[in-house]
């Protein structure tokens, strides 16, 4: 069975190859800065503008997943890619560059769970023998597209939160490595009124609580069969209500979640309730993650990853911001 | 599907008590102390024009805001003032320096588009709105002045 129930994906044969991570100078100083591929210490990444230096970080993490592989451009059939800015500008020039035939997609934060799932998907139906996997976000770039100016001197509350400056990427095939891409579960777009772009935490929450649920209902598994539950960037204002949320539906998560926001940052930077980006579940989950799963210290996790879909028009023209998460569930194997 | 207002309703009630509160008093306190500090500066400056430079308590103004511009502009340049801004919030927005942060940073964001259709275009990008609404209630006071003393 490849579907289960309406929303959930299961994965016969297909494996996380190689994963490289470029980070900025902020989450290189974080609490896993030892685990990125390649780290900035500028926000500008030695390029001469903001957008140059996302697509500085996303074609970083392209290279380096492909060097550990011991592969080149050509051994890839797809390259999934999208990040935040408006047309997805840097997967569409990062892609330019690689010349790998192309899918952009875009779910906001979402996207790199979206994209893993649906590379994965493709491997394991046979429409591909290897895709990499890419998301960027830059924290200068997405101030600009969605907020204000970087220098503008305005005060944000609390429950903002701070776009990770990274990219990751993951090369998925049907040959064996240490960890399996298990299962997918595409998320419903869920939107409870929230309209303040400064707290997207409590905007993304429902969107991560419907897509666990339905992934532990149509799996048939318990939240204690992972080791961890991972959302991408809920931050400290969103895991609460997470907990809450599915609390509700008897669904205990307590003991196993964890949110890629406020793993990403030490408590005592500058960053409000925590990271958000399309990077900050990207580099979280390829850049530790998937090492902790490689050597086996984690057995079974499921990476969550949440996006609000915001548009600064819309939210102008006082609509609520929509919402959605992605999950895939990746697991430990032992190589043959 | 969109929910529905009642909907929305019970999980904005259901999600108060987990999210943090704005520190509104110590936001206005911190407000107050900065705009005030601009200010105690904005009259140092005067009275050092005043005493150096010949101007006289109506001349002094148009040299000390110039100043004042001149300085908030390199402090925005310089990667400063957003951080004031994160701690005095209103107190550094308020004052001729907020307005002035506001044109230099969007200069400086969309210097990478060029000078014309970048900077240029995008220069009151955020402070137009203020000077709108300058012109308005300008005129809007003006005339109201002027209708007093010609028929009162």
């Amino acid at each position: 069975m490849k579907l289960l129930g309406r929303q959930t994906w299961q994965f016969a044969d297909v494996f996380l190859n190689t994963a490289g991570t470029a980070v900025g100078p902020l989450e290189s100083e974080g609490p896993l800065g030892d685990f990125y591929d390649k780290a900035y210490n500028n926000l500008h990444c030695n390029e001469k503008n903001w957008e140059l230096a996302e697509r500085r970080l996303m074609e970083d993490a392209v290279s380096s997943c492909l060097a550990k592989a011991k592969l080149t451009e050509k051994d890839i059939n797809f390259f999934l890619a999208g990040d935040l800015l408006n047309q997805i500008v840097s997967s569409n020039y990062t892609a330019r560059g690689n010349e790998i035939p192309f899918l952009g997609i875009f779910g906001a934060c979402s996207t790199s769970m979206e994209s893993l799932a649906l590379g994965a998907a493709l491997v394991d139906g046979g429409y591909a023998d290897r895709i990499i996997a890419a998301v960027s976000s830059h924290n200068a770039t997405a101030e600009r597209q969605f907020r204000y100016p970087t220098e503008y001197g305005g005060q944000k509350p609390d429950t903002a939160t701070f776009t990770v400056t990274g990219a990751g990427a993951a090369l998925v095939s049907r040959e064996r490595s240490n960890v399996k891409l298990t299962g997918a579960t595409i998320g419903k777009v869920k939107d409870l009124g929230i309209k303040d772009p400064f707290d997207m935490g409590s905007a993304m929450a429902p969107a991560a609580a419907d897509t666990i649920a339905a992934h532990l209902n149509e799996t048939g598994t318990n939240a204690d069969d992972y080791d961890l539950i991972v959302t991408g960037d809920l931050s400290g204002v969103g895991s609460p209500i997470l907990k809450m949320l599915l609390q509700e539906q008897e669904i205990d998560i307590s003991s196993n979640h964890r949110d890629c926001g406020l793993m990403v940052y030490r408590p005592d930077q500058p960053v409000f309730a925590g990271g958000s980006g399309c990077a900050c579940s990207a580099v979280v989950t390829y850049g530790y993650l998937v090492k902790e799963l490689e050597k086996g210290n984690l057995n079974k996790i499921l990476v969550v990853a949440t996006g609000a879909l915001l548009n600064p028009t819309m939210v102008q023209q006082k609509e609520s911001i929509p919402t959605v998460a992605h999950a895939v569930v990746m697991e430990h194997a032992k190589e043959v | 599907m969109a929910s529905s207002k009642d909907e929305q309703q019970q999980f904005a009630q259901k999600i108060k008590p987990l999210q943090p509160k704005p520190p509104l008093v110590k936001n206005c306190v911190k407000a107050f102390l900065t705009g005030g500090l601009i200010c105690i500066i904005g009259q140092a400056l005067m009275e050092f024009y005043m005493t150096f430079f010949n101007f006289t308590d109506k001349t002094a103004g148009n040299p000390t805001v110039a100043t004042l511009i001149l300085i908030a502009s390199l402090l925005t340049g310089l990667g400063v003032y957003d951080k004031i801004g994160q701690f005095a919030g209103a107190g550094s927005v308020v004052p001729v320096t907020g307005f002035a942060n506001a044109v230099t940073s969007a200069a400086l964001e969309h210097r990478s588009e060029g000078l014309v259709l970048g900077v240029a275009t995008n220069l009151f990008k955020l402070a137009g709105a203020v000077i709108v609404f300058g012109a308005v209630a300008a005129y809007i006071l003006g005339m109201l002045r002027y209708a007093f003393a010609t028929f009162m």
